[in-house]
């Protein structure tokens, strides 16, 4: 039981893993997105429509990558060179997203692909409890295990990342070193995106390898709303996306099981835990942990400097 | 005698005349929909429908517009419908009922019909289907198929329709496999094709080894055809997202009852009533069989779908208890469409929590 509640929760949490650490990265550069619901769509349909003419989910992959790094660079346009507001730009891009994907994906509309296969890692699939769970998933969760020390790495241990976190939380300074501003948040924004798109294309290849309008279904404001959880860090978006893959995969099996746990007390578990969320997290920027990038939301423009 | 009959021929020529103008009315329909006709399921099974109905002679090209939000901003929409010359409009979800009725008041040469509402007016009617028929029938070939007797349900709100289907369905499981279990896994959305897929996976991991489902999506079809257990699916027939596992779906003909109607509208014999039409009229119906399922279940959904469309038979006859042994429905009787309507209890077989 333990064993297929963890399965669970992580191939759960895994598309809004992958979404969260795209808007960490936007954000870590000082670009807020909202279109992570948008870009998450265009990369399941980008993933599915590329693994259906190819017939490689590799490809799908890839071209879901491709396609949400692209859409992300509308967002980086407005955003980092022509200095719009985010926060409309962001929406918009969710509309945007949930319009084109939901014209183009008409001929996709009840077809079908081989997706993702399940991987085991010889040896360590034998492991009990976490061999079937963690050693034993698709492509796409080892990546992401792998993304978010990457991540880490990245913002913590190379000049490149460091450089981009100053780029968000003091442009000024950055550009005062050097720093091409704009280049760094344009990289920010259209990777980060990437990422995204992959999380979308998790829920058309391996969870439900299929293509339907919508189908991210609100996956896309939960990473959002991870992103100010795990204070900007890799590791915890982790913590936080399978905490919230954990709570909906735990409560339906609850009900499998045949618990007699009443259903109102088992819908409110992920609002409940929301709200325990926000009250720890608070308390821990209180201490001052887990800030946010100081020029969060901040267009940077070299003549307003003051 | 040729004077007599100058008048009688000019009245007979006028009549034919009228009637043949009459009879001359184009229907130009328009409907509103809920959700995107590429949901694969409710909206998708009303817009085959529509095409289906624009197959006969009087109608014009049709309108759509889907993913309207449900509530005052579809008033809007329908107006919008209206004032472009529409004269027959469908509005395809609870949420619009007040909204197609204010419309309607104010126009009033125009046909509306609403579906699933409860509210009508000389030019609104409500039709709505009995899909708890098909529901039943699908359970005698699921308790037919069971091996372990354990019935996985992926339902999506406990309100009466789902309730209703669920009962039903446990009803068909139980009248063939007395001994078997129904158990209940509420996902508490319409459309969130990875909750519906989880929900499948938590059963499929407590045995069971079929599954029905209520909601919009085909995630649980894929769910069993990837364990190898078998499925029933609903709104249309899904087969090709599980070809192994798919048995039959309870499916929605929504054609027959649209041509119906357009047929009604443009010989003028159309008028505001509340349909609920089952198998009988053809608007609800069992998608063809799989091959898997053996001869004499065959026979027996046969059977049994006959007796439901002659009136002989009626899944919620009495004796009918809940499951915690209250009556319900006394021997003899048949439940009343009211009480139908507003169902709120699992009858015996049925594990899942129900809250009163």
């Amino acid at each position: 039981m333990v064993e297929i509640l963890l399965d669970a929760t992580i191939r759960a949490g895994t598309p809004i893993l992958f979404a969260t650490l795209g808007a960490i990265l936007n954000e870590r550069a000082g670009i807020i997105n909202l279109g992570i619901e948008g870009l998450m769509l265009i990369g399941a349909l980008a993933g599915f429509a590329g693994t259906f003419t190819s017939g490689s989910p590799l490809i799908g992959v890839v071209a879901a990558f491709a396609a949400a790094f692209v859409a992300g660079g509308i967002h980086a346009l407005i955003t980092v060179q022509l200095r719009g507001n985010q926060i409309v730009s962001g929406l918009a891009l969710t509309m945007f997203g949930i319009g084109i994907t939901a014209l183009f994906g008409r001929t996709m509309v009840g077809e079908t692909i081989t997706g993702l296969e399940r991987v085991a890692i010889p040896g360590l699939a034998q492991l009990p409890v976490v061999g079937r769970a963690v050693f034993s998933q698709d492509l796409l969760i080892y990546t992401s295990f792998v993304l978010v020390f990457a991540l880490w790495f990245f913002f913590y241990r190379t000049r490149v990342g460091l450089a981009l976190r100053t780029v968000g939380e003091n442009p000024a300074a950055a550009d005062t070193c050097g720093l091409s501003v704009s280049c760094y948040r344009f990289f920010a924004v259209t990777i980060g995106a990437g990422l995204v798109g992959i999380g979308g294309a998790y829920l058309s290849l391996a969870m439900t390898p299929m293509w339907i309008e919508n189908m991210s279904a609100g996956r896309g404001w939960i990473a959002v709303a991870l992103v100010i959880f795990s204070g900007w860090s890799s590791q915890r978006a982790l913590l936080g996306a399978y905490l919230f893959g954990g709570i909906t995969a735990m409560q339906l099996r609850f009900q499998a099981v045949g618990t007699d746990i009443s259903t109102h007390i088992l819908q409110m578990l992920p609002y409940a835990f929301t709200i325990l969320v926000l009250v720890v997290s608070t308390i821990r920027l209180q201490k001052g942990a887990g800030q946010q990038p100081q020029s969060l939301g901040l267009p940077y423009d070299r003549e307003d400097r003051k | 005698m040729k004077k007599a009959l100058i008048p009688v021929l000019l009245a007979v020529f006028l009549c034919v005349g009228v009637s043949a103008w009459a009879a001359d009315k184009q229907i130009k329909a328009g409907f509103v929909y809920v959700g995107p006709v590429g949901d694969a399921g409710w909206t998708f099974a009303h817009d085959e429908g529509r095409k289906e109905m624009e197959q006969l002679p009087f109608v014009e090209p049709s309108t759509f517009i889907e993913s309207v939000p449900e509530g005052a901003e579809s008033a809007r929409v329908i107006n919008g419908l209206v004032r472009r010359g529409h004269n027959l409009i469908f509005t395809t979800s609870f949420g619009y009922m007040d909204a197609t009725i204010d419309v309607a008041a104010r126009n009033k040469d125009v046909i509306f019909m609403h579906c699933s509402g409860y509210k009508t007016a000389e030019n609104v009617s409500t039709y709505f289907g009995r899909m708890y028929e098909p529901r039943y029938l699908s359970g005698i070939i699921a308790g037919s198929m069971t091996k372990k007797n354990i019935i996985g349900f992926v339902a999506a709100f406990p309100i009466p329709e789902v309730i209703r289907g669920i009962n039903a369905f446990t009803l068909g499981v139980r009248s063939v496999n007395p001994e078997a279990q129904v158990r209940v896994v509420w996902t508490q959305t319409w459309f969130d094709p990875g909750v519906e897929r989880d929900a499948a996976d938590s059963l499929l991991d407590v045995g069971a080894d079929v599954l029905a489902m209520h909601q919009d999506a085909p995630a649980t079809l894929q769910a069993a055809e990837a364990r190898g257990a078998y499925v029933i699916g609903y709104n249309s027939d899904m087969r090709h997202f599980a070809p192994n596992a798919f048995l039959t779906a309870p499916v929605w003909n929504w054609g027959a009852l649209y041509t119906r109607l357009a047929t009604e509208v443009h010989n003028g014999t159309w008028k505001s009533e509340q349909i609920w039409s089952g198998l009988k009229e053809n608007l609800v119906d069992l998608a063809p069989l799989s091959e898997r399922i053996p001869e004499d279940v065959r026979n027996l959904v046969q059977e049994r779908t006959e007796a439901i469309k002659a009136g002989t038979f009626h899944p919620f006859s009495g004796p009918l208890k809940d499951r915690d042994g209250t009556e319900i429905v006394a021997a003899g009787q048949v439940m009343s469409d009211a009480d139908m309507l507003s169902m709120n209890f699992f009858v015996e077989g049925v594990h899942g929590t129900l809250s009163k």
